[in-house]
């Protein structure tokens, strides 16, 4: 008997370590890559002979290399823009939306809520193509203001989690807070915003992350080198330049990885809570 | 005895305000009234072009017509600008007939209190009423708005699409006008043979994808973090941090990552193959491997999210259900089997269902990874591994075929409608259920 066990528990090292190595190979295998000389993927081994921090420079110096029009820089400015006010404005308004069906029972409230799962249903494709239409007549294409509008606007339908959440703040201190003479505003600011700063943290690094990792309404709404975002901007450096600016790219993927994994280690905690949502709130 | 709410509300059913007039509630059917005037008004005259316009989508697009004695380019109807208007102009119809709705069931509850003597509410306190209740509209304000113009516009706006002829070359505005074809567009789609072999080529591997991405990483997940979860195995937390990693990655890096690892002739799996003497695979270039390729790299993606998933629903399940079956005498294999698996089968099932949703929509890991291709020549304008919402972006941006991008995106909502229907069903019964107590 104990000697099964111990063969088993050698067997799950086994399989756990092989599956680490999986998982960790090409986040490995990029980072070190862009530490490699010269531009090829091509390389003799995984940790490079020689060390260099000339792709990281390439990134953030224009003109120096005229061959290629890479304009990381202004990208990784742009994105930070839309994502900074996608930020804003989607947490305002999925906060409010989230607040108003969760502590309120308003007529209309049911039909609204399954409005939104309905419309859920649809895929984002549906939208895009009119979106795209409308923009071209509005003469919005091409702007960041466009694919920030576009972000916010979205941010409703994702109330679930925040609803969740307000759902079990008890409404024995709202009641008190009412007695004292505290109207609608006054609830909402003093009594449930600093109750609910973990949801707002939540939200916001929600919202803030699919702004920098969407590529689908990028790339329909941003058409002009110089105003891509940086999903844009390295998918088209790997499309155009194929396999020859390898080391340049695994530069650029590390910058562009790097803030949204930090921001994932604060936001872990909510995952299973967001995971679910969507499934239980029937 | 119901006089009063019957005459009320046949009288709002004549003019908005006249109920409110009979119930004796002179300031609101004013209000009423004038909304009633004002609205109507603009509809006959401001909208009703445009409402016109929604059904001829214009008579002429751009044409040359003799000015003097040379022909000029004059600007006709543009179709699309004028569906749109007429979109628009629908919605405040739908508004406009909303508070005749509302109008008339005031009228009628107002009656009702009436008939049982109560006297009319005043104004003063309707509005005190209105005041309170409204708050949570005026919360609302701006995030319907936001999904009015952004969300549902767009959707009824494309679903339309999908009934006219609205495609390159023929027929793109300003140059050309736009029909109403009918169901033409789904006829060819599914009968067509430039449009069937595509659609049912593309449709039958979408599903075979959703299947098996769902599958893959559903038990890809169950079984990692069984493994994790397993009494005797050390450093749990560490296991768990390093599985996360994927997910923490954002998905467009770690995609364009592997497009670049499974490159044919420099990429490091093949030039482990050949390390090995082997002949290293066209794991992008050849059909059937780039399928293998996007359901293992969707592997790698997936399988975090439901180990996550796996180890959250592992904490809840009850203590006291081992320790009886323990007393009882059962093995470890006995316990597990009979409440470990079932526990997280029934847990789990309904995410299985909106996973699978999900995966018929997954747009980023085919085009980040393959773009749709190895082309296939049976295809129009489609490859390989192009799922429908693939092809749809394609037909969309690459060729402006909209009324057919519109046709699949209906096409894809009811498949995914119907998936969802059957999820929130199941889920309700879950919790109704307490199949394990």
């Amino acid at each position: 008997m104990k000697a099964r066990t111990r063969i088993r528990l050698l067997l799950s090292y086994i399989v756990l370590i092989i599956l680490a190595i999986c998982v960790c190979y090409p986040a490995l295998w990029t980072v070190m890559s862009s530490f490699k000389e010269g531009n090829a993927l091509f390389s003799d081994t995984i940790i490079p002979k020689k060390l260099t921090f000339d792709h990281y420079k390439d990134l953030f110096t224009l003109g120096e290399r005229t061959n290629r029009d890479i304009p990381y820089f202004t990208w990784y400015g742009n994105t930070l823009i839309v994502a900074t006010w996608s930020m804003i404005l989607g947490t305002l308004i999925q906060l409010l939306t989230a607040y108003a069906f969760s502590r309120f029972r308003f007529s209309g409230r049911k039909s609204l809520l399954s409005t939104v799962l309905v419309l859920g249903m649809f895929p984002g494709f549906m939208s895009l193509i009119a979106i795209y239409i409308f923009l071209i007549q509005l003469n919005l294409l091409d702007t960041h203001m466009a694919l920030i509008l576009v972000y916010s606007a979205g941010a409703a339908l994702g109330l679930f989690v925040a609803k969740g959440f307000f759902d079990t703040i008890p409404r024995s201190l709202e009641e008190a807070a009412r007695i004292d003479g505290a109207d609608h505003f006054t609830i909402f600011w003093r009594v449930i915003l600093p109750l609910s700063r973990p949801i707002i943290t939540f939200i916001s690094l929600t919202t803030f992350t699919g702004a920098w990792v969407d590529f689908i309404f990028a790339r329909l709404i941003l058409r002009s080198r110089d105003k891509w975002t940086l999903a844009v901007g390295l998918y088209d450096l790997v499309n155009s330049y194929n396999s020859t600016e390898f080391t340049l790219f695994a530069a650029g993927a590390v910058l562009v990885a790097i803030p949204i994994t930090i921001l994932f280690s604060f936001t872990q905690r909510f995952l299973v809570d967001g995971l679910t949502a969507g499934a239980s709130k029937g | 005895m119901n006089r009063h709410a019957t005459t009320a509300g046949w009288l709002s059913v004549l003019s908005m305000g006249l109920g409110q007039f009979y119930n004796r509630q002179y300031i609101k059917g004013l209000l009423f009234l004038l909304f009633h005037a004002i609205g109507l008004s603009f509809i006959l005259i401001k909208l009703r072009t445009h409402l016109i316009g929604m059904i001829t989508l214009g008579d002429q697009g751009q044409h040359l017509e003799k000015v003097g004695r040379i022909y000029k380019n004059v600007e006709g109807d543009h179709s699309i600008f004028m569906l749109i208007f007429g979109v628009l102009s629908s919605l405040v119809v739908v508004v406009y007939l909303f508070v005749y709705y509302l109008n008339i069931r005031d009228a009628v509850l107002t009656g009702r209190m009436r008939n049982k003597g109560h006297e009319p509410v005043p104004f003063s306190k309707s509005m005190y009423n209105v005041a309170t209740n409204s708050f949570p509209w005026l919360l609302l304000a701006v995030p319907i708005l936001g999904v009015v113009f952004f969300t549902i516009m767009p959707i009824i706006f494309t679903s339309l699409v999908a009934f006219t002829n609205y495609s390159s070359p023929n027929h793109i505005p300003p140059k050309n006008l736009v029909d109403w074809v009918g169901f033409q567009t789904f006829i060819d789609l599914f009968t067509l043979n430039v449009w069937s072999n595509t659609f049912f080529g593309v449709l039958t591997w979408t599903l075979i994808w959703a299947f098996l991405a769902t599958i893959t990483c559903y038990f890809g997940g169950i079984l990692v973090a069984l493994l994790i979860n397993q009494p005797g195995v050390r450093l749990k937390g560490m296991w768990r941090t390093i599985y996360i990693i994927p997910y923490a990655i954002p998905q467009f890096v770690s995609l364009l990552v592997f497009r670049n690892m499974l490159n044919e002739k420099f990429g490091p799996i093949n030039q482990y193959f050949r390390y090995f003497g082997l002949e290293g695979l066209p794991w992008l270039n050849d059909p059937f491997w780039a399928k293998v390729s996007v359901i293992v790299v969707n592997m790698w993606i997936g399988i975090p999210v439901s180990m996550v998933l796996v180890l959250g629903m592992l904490t809840t399940i009850p203590k006291d259900l081992y320790e009886a079956a323990e007393i009882d005498g059962a093995s470890p294999w006995m316990r597990f089997r009979n409440i470990t698996m079932p526990y997280i089968l029934f847990a789990t099932a309904p995410i299985l269902i909106t996973q699978f949703a999900g995966n018929i929509n997954s747009f980023n890991v085919i085009f980040l990874l393959t773009g749709g291709r190895p082309v296939s020549a049976d295809y129009n304008n489609a490859g390989a591994t192009d799922l429908l919402v693939t092809w749809l972006y394609k037909l969309t941006l690459d060729l402006n075929n909209y009324n057919v991008a519109g046709a699949l995106g209906i096409l894809i909502f009811l498949i995914i409608a119907s998936l969802s229907i059957v999820s929130f069903t199941r889920t309700k019964s879950f919790k109704e259920e307490d199949m394990i107590q």
